[in-house]
């Protein structure tokens, strides 16, 4: 086996890391190099550097260590049953490829996973030891994500978020029953112990009444997770449910949905089919509803069809259909919850509606200056000189926003 | 009717002062010409008329988000954006809620130009691409970037660059200013035309890293441009994969579904057997 080049490796890692939506770099603490002696910032919000022509942000540098592994996941490349060329980074050429990297502003960070190899705990030994010398030897302020492996020892997993701003473990399937399918070596149980684990963590370290002042921070930017859509059976309901209780369980900031893509050498119990995008899409609007605008999994599932999302228009378009007996809704008088669940008007303009009514009788124009989307909020409020009158209970409503021929590219 | 000349460095401060002492005289908005010193019209004309002499009849105030606002407006590339923050510190005087109106015209505007101007900062903090160049007489690392903004942006975005590279001494060129950091000091000086840039080998390297962290069976090239537009591409080392990428996309992803299952190489049932013995 010939030695690889730097972008040989490079070339295979990240090809390999592709497959993981995550790249979010936002939500940590504020971290400057102001003082001469470091290198990176990080103030709140995240910034992407890039956009690769799949329409996804590029924040951080995301690679495998390796992309060896001795799991067999049917979904994955880099699965042990998978003919894909193998690689693997040594700790320094990590380091030396985040650092170099953000010293020319293409990235924001490092977002670090790996297949597994040998044992959880050497992989994940190994992984800490790239952001333990990030941080000490290089005094890299910038943004670290580890994915961790959840059965590497609790220890490492403490070390691994004194360093990280952000974990992550993938539960990649949305039921135990198609990870025991599609990803027999992987335990769920084991998965939910880790999460609870970092949970227990990550409040231990933020709860300032059990600390002195001087206390370590433990991934600031929290944990997150990802399941993959379009893989195994599981209906759009049953995959809410099942992020609802990680956002309850173990205080995720965040869970991914990542539709099932192709991927070259593909597993023979896993016949690949089109990226189900525009499911996936429906998906993280159904996420904001439910992190954002107050409704439950019940109530989104009102506008589903048999446990799926309509796909030809977004779930609080749907659910407002199906639930016309809650509206109109009067703008000048409504309290924030209502307003929240109005189509077309997002959290932005809500608190613009709630500061501006205090001055003066919102209009239908004045509406529209506020950026609300009025194609799809019209038939559910009312103005100072606007009221929908019959077009709230209209048979053909749904069919004024559900254009036929309308449909996002996919190949 | 007056005309006030403002400096191209230093612009936000000096509005301010001028627009305090001029509401301070209740000069009305409709009475000044606000001009910058770089403006290309202002040749053409005379010079600065002198301040209004009238003594302050009024103390002036605003409500607190006033002051970013306004100073956020001011870097917008528009014919009023001296003017319009003024009109609004004019009728702040006298209509206290007014900023809360968010459907009062002016307010609206002066959101937009807000939004435009923190969209444009934005971006630079994104898109801006430093190339090594050779080592100085110090220890420290000498970086240049070239960045064309949309808008007079690169004076208040240039700490953000001090606090995130301060290990590293750093120039960002643009048409209208240039910033240069040395030891952790910024300098601001008048824009340059696009000199000769340095070559960087790492940028080889980022490119290899944008090709492979694309997923071609992912094509979504609105979704890309709409947050990557075009304009930017010219200074972005990576940008002229895209084409290509685009094209090529298709016929991989036809190729990867045409590819029949291989045979798992000879150590995979070796491995997993391996495997289930331990988690047994």
């Amino acid at each position: 086996m010939s030695v690889k080049t730097l972008q040989e490796k490079l070339a295979i890692l990240s090809d390999a890391a592709k497959y993981d939506a995550s790249c979010a770099s936002s939500g940590t603490g504020k971290r400057n190099s102001r003082d001469g002696k470091g290198l990176g910032s990080t103030e709140g919000s995240g910034i992407c550097h890039s956009y690769a022509p799949d329409g996804r942000c590029i924040s951080l540098l995301k690679i495998l260590m390796t992309n060896f592994c001795i799991f067999d996941c049917a979904y994955c490349i880099n699965r042990v049953s998978s003919n894909v060329e193998r690689a693997r980074f040594s700790v320094e050429e990590i380091i030396s490829l985040t650092t170099e990297f953000y010293r020319r502003n293409y990235i924001e960070g490092l977002f670090l996973s790996s297949g597994i190899i040998k044992s959880p705990d050497a992989t994940m030994a190994a992984m800490v030891r790239v952001a333990r010398e990030l941080r000490l030897t290089h005094n890299f302020r910038g943004y670290i994500h580890l994915k961790t492996i959840p059965d590497a020892a609790p220890e490492l997993l403490e070390e691994a978020g004194l360093y990280a701003d952000r974990l992550s473990i993938n539960v990649e399937l949305p039921t135990d029953a198609g990870v025991a399918r599609l990803a027999p070596e992987k335990s769920p149980q084991r998965i939910r112990q880790a999460m609870a684990g970092l949970r227990q963590k990550i409040e231990e370290h933020s709860d300032p009444t059990l600390q002195t002042k001087r206390v370590k921070k433990f991934a600031p930017a929290g944990q997150s997770t990802q399941l993959i859509v379009g893989a195994d059976e599981a209906d759009d309901t049953t995959i809410l449910t099942g992020a609802h209780q990680l956002y309850n369980d173990y205080r995720l900031r965040r869970v991914y949905y990542s539709g099932f893509s192709p991927i070259p050498d593909a597993s023979n119990i896993l016949p690949l089919i089109r990226p189900p995008l525009l499911r996936e899409h429906r998906l993280y609007q159904a996420d904001w509803m439910l992190r954002f605008y107050g409704f439950s999994v019940g109530e989104i599932a009102q506008g589903a069809q048999s446990g799926m999302l309509d796909l030809a228009i977004d779930p609080k378009l749907a659910w407002a259909l199906a639930r016309r007996d809650q509206f109109p809704v009067d703008v000048n008088r409504a309290p924030r919850e209502l307003l929240m669940r109005i189509p077309g008007i997002g959290g932005r303009t809500v608190s613009r509606i709630l500061s501006t009514r205090r001055w003066k009788t919102l209009t239908y124009d004045d509406l529209i200056r506020m950026g609300a989307r009025m194609k799809n909020a019209k038939a559910f409020i009312i103005t100072r000189d606007w009221s929908p009158a019959k077009l709230t209970d209209a048979s053909n409503l749904r069919a004024r926003f559900a254009a036929p021929a309308e449909q996002l590219s996919l190949i | 009717m007056q005309e006030i000349i403002l400096p191209a460095i230093g612009f936000a401060k000096a509005w301010r002062s001028r627009a305090r002492r001029l509401v301070e005289r209740q000069v009305p908005p409709e009475q000044i010409v606000w001009r910058s010193e770089d403006d290309q019209a202002l040749l053409a004309l005379g010079g600065e008329s002198a301040d209004s002499v009238a003594p302050a009849q009024s103390a002036v105030r605003v409500p607190k988000n006033f002051i970013d606002l306004a100073e956020t407006a001011l870097c917008a590339d528009v014919p009023d954006r001296f003017a319009l923050p003024y009109a609004l510190l004019w009728r702040l005087q006298t209509e206290r809620g007014l900023l809360s109106i968010q459907s009062d015209p002016q307010v609206a505007r002066l959101h937009d130009y807000t939004k435009r101007v923190r969209r444009d900062a934005h971006k630079m903090k994104a898109f801006v691409r430093f190339r090594e160049i050779g080592a100085g007489k110090t220890e420290r690392r000498r970086f240049v970037a070239w960045f064309e903004s949309d808008h007079f942006t690169l004076e208040r975005t240039a700490p953000f660059f001090a606090r995130r590279f301060g290990d590293m001494d750093w120039s960002i060129l643009t048409p209208r200013l240039c910033v240069h950091c040395l030891g952790g000091v910024l300098k601001l000086e008048a824009g340059t035309a696009k000199p000769d840039m340095p070559v960087d080998g790492a940028d080889d390297l980022w490119r290899t890293y944008f090709a492979n962290i694309f997923n071609p069976a992912r094509l979504k090239v609105k979704a890309m441009q709409s947050e990557m537009p075009k304009k930017y591409w010219k200074n972005l080392p990576e940008a002229e994969l895209i084409p290509a990428l685009i094209a090529s996309a298709e016929a991989r992803v036809h190729a990867m579904r045409a590819a029949a299952p291989s045979e798992p190489p000879s150590r995979a049932a070796r491995i997993k057997a391996a495997v289930k013995a331990s988690q047994a």
